[in-house]
């Protein structure tokens, strides 16, 4: 992966992530998370490499198929990207607008969403008005509204103490269970250590492992029936932007 | 005491995806609004025109001059007045009269004078009126003074019936090119202020595109958007322009402005569509513009 002539950002990546695992990517500012992030959530196409959503080869998918693929995965932008127009209760139902769902459909969803992530009180606060917690419980509301199948958060706890931190990777842990595949870009090793979840470690574009305490979690739930019509795959997500791997690409077997 | 208040959520429904830009937006209105107004003055204009070359052609079309050459002892009044009594009764012709000598040198006075007319031979001339359903030919008018041992030439104004015809379909293909380059003005101003539109709210479409929103549905909201504020602009561009036709009606008399330019009042009902076809054509705009610039994205 590279932008415009310059140096590759990404380079010999390639793993597979399970459905239902739960992984942190880490590596120092730079190092290429929010790339291999956006390469995933089909902001960017890779220069070169393969890369496998759903089943789905992106390279290969037709424009049309984009969307439907995108609304499968949930994120949670390191910038939030709220739209300031919109009150706390319209940009979480968004991404259910676009799916073409009526208003009277998620009406009460979003309203018990927002309760569930403390936000039943500000549920028609404009975002400028919203503390920055508040603002990153409305970011992560948003992605997870329509169940996606997986959610990606970049940098999520970056603008908030740590005792909010820990309340947003609860709110991360609660989802996985709930059956999300959760991807979190994070820099914050402490609460990495303390999540004793498996890591994807990128240094220099490359990504390297590290070892994280296994996590075996039931899924609670069966998922909903998707609402496109794109076909369900074993593996959520496969990437390999490189000529060698440098290791098996199933990280995710290890922990089911 | 108790104050009913009202659940918010009972009242809510979808805000507009789009942000309202209030400098930009009035800034757009008045261009459309003043384009609109153009292009509904340029129809109404065509209209006027149109009906102006319709009534020269038709008034060419109802009417033959016939110009008499008296006989030997027979005086010019006599010989017109025995011409219009021929004609009178061809069948075709609603109405003969020899015209007066006084009406006669009036028409050349303009390019005589009054000095000399007095030395000249003034025409003996016959106006006849053709019914215009069946109006009778030149052969037929010709064939009653022959018949009346009347000679004289008869002239159907043919030339300038093609002259006048050729520019009144001149006039009807230039009304109709300025009101298209005025539309496709107003087009292109629209696409124009989408570009714009779109740059200075690329965060909500990347929003709205990363949320999984098809081209066409991201098109739709611009398309919504534009539409709706050209549908605005051109109905107030089309109220001035009937606020100035019925000036210029009021102001001219009964024939309108100039009888160059006769107007009706149901000329006003022609620029009704206007809000209607600016809307679609700022709306078409928007939506190519919009999905060409997102098909660039990737």
């Amino acid at each position: 992966m590279r932008y415009g002539r310059s140096s590759e950002v990404l380079k010999d990546v390639a793993f597979t992530l399970a459905p239902g695992s739960f992984h942190f990517l880490t590596g120092a500012s730079g190092a290429g998370k929010s790339s291999l992030l956006k390469l995933i959530y089909l902001a960017h196409r890779p220069s070169r490499g393969r890369i496998e959503l759903f089943g789905h080869d992106v390279e290969s998918a037709s424009r049309n198929d984009l969307p439907f693929l995108r609304r499968r995965v949930g994120v949670v932008f390191q910038e939030f990207r709220l739209l300031d127009h919109l009150s706390a209760f319209d940009n979480v139902a968004l991404p259910l607008r676009i799916a073409g769902m009526k208003p009277d459909e998620y009406r009460d969803d979003v309203a018990e969403l927002l309760t569930w992530v403390g936000l039943g009180q500000r549920l028609w606060a404009m975002p400028p008005t919203l503390s920055g917690g508040e603002k990153q419980r409305l970011a992560i509301a948003r992605a997870v509204v329509n169940r996606p199948d997986l959610l990606l958060a970049d940098e999520p706890t970056g603008n908030v103490d740590h005792e909010m931190a820990l309340r947003i990777l609860r709110l991360f842990v609660e989802l996985n269970r709930l059956g999300t595949t959760v991807l979190i870009a994070s820099h914050d090793q402490d609460l990495v250590r303390r999540s004793g979840m498996p890591v994807l470690h990128l240094y220099d574009g490359k990504l390297t492992r590290h070892s994280g305490e296994a996590r075996a979690e039931p899924r609670a739930a069966p998922r909903p029936a998707p609402r496109d019509e794109t076909p369900q795959a074993d593996e959520q997500a496969q990437f390999d932007l490189g000529d060698e791997s440098e290791f098996g690409d199933d990280f995710g077997e290890d922990e089911a | 005491m108790s104050v009913a208040t009202e659940d918010p959520m009972a009242r809510w429904k979808p805000a507009p995806l789009l942000p309202r830009d209030e400098e930009r937006e009035f800034s757009l209105h008045f261009v459309v609004a003043v384009l609109c107004f153009l292009a509904c003055l340029a129809a109404v204009a065509a209209i006027g025109a149109d009906r102006a070359a319709s009534g020269w052609a038709r008034d060419i079309r109802g009417e033959a001059t016939v110009q008499v050459r008296p006989k030997l002892g027979e005086t010019g009044s006599t010989a017109a007045a025995r011409a219009a009594e021929a004609l009178a009764g061809v069948k075709g012709v609603t109405e003969a009269a020899a015209l007066e000598k006084e009406k006669a040198e009036a028409l050349l006075k303009p390019w005589l004078g009054d000095a000399v007319l007095d030395d000249l031979p003034i025409p003996h001339l016959v106006t006849v009126r053709l019914d215009p359903k069946a109006p009778a030919t030149a052969a037929d008018l010709h064939r009653a003074l022959s018949a009346a041992g009347i000679d004289g030439d008869v002239d159907d104004h043919a030339r300038w019936l093609r002259d006048v015809e050729r520019a009144a379909g001149l006039v009807r293909w230039i009304a109709f090119g300025v009101f298209v380059v005025v539309a496709a003005a107003a087009g292109a101003v629209v696409a124009f202020a989408t570009r714009a539109g779109m740059a200075a709210q690329k965060d909500v479409v990347e929003v709205l595109h990363l949320s999984g929103a098809r081209d066409e549905f991201i098109a739709r909201v611009f398309q919504t958007r534009f539409g709706r504020l050209a549908f605005e602009a051109g109905a107030v561009g089309a109220l001035a322009a009937i606020a100035v036709a019925l000036i210029l009606k009021l102001l001219g008399g009964q024939d309108g402005f100039t009888p160059a330019l006769p107007l009706s009042w149901w000329d006003v009902t022609a620029v009704s569509p206007c809000p209607l076809i600016a809307a679609t054509v700022a709306a078409l705009a928007a939506r190519l513009t919009t999905l060409r610039l997102l098909r660039g994205w990737e």
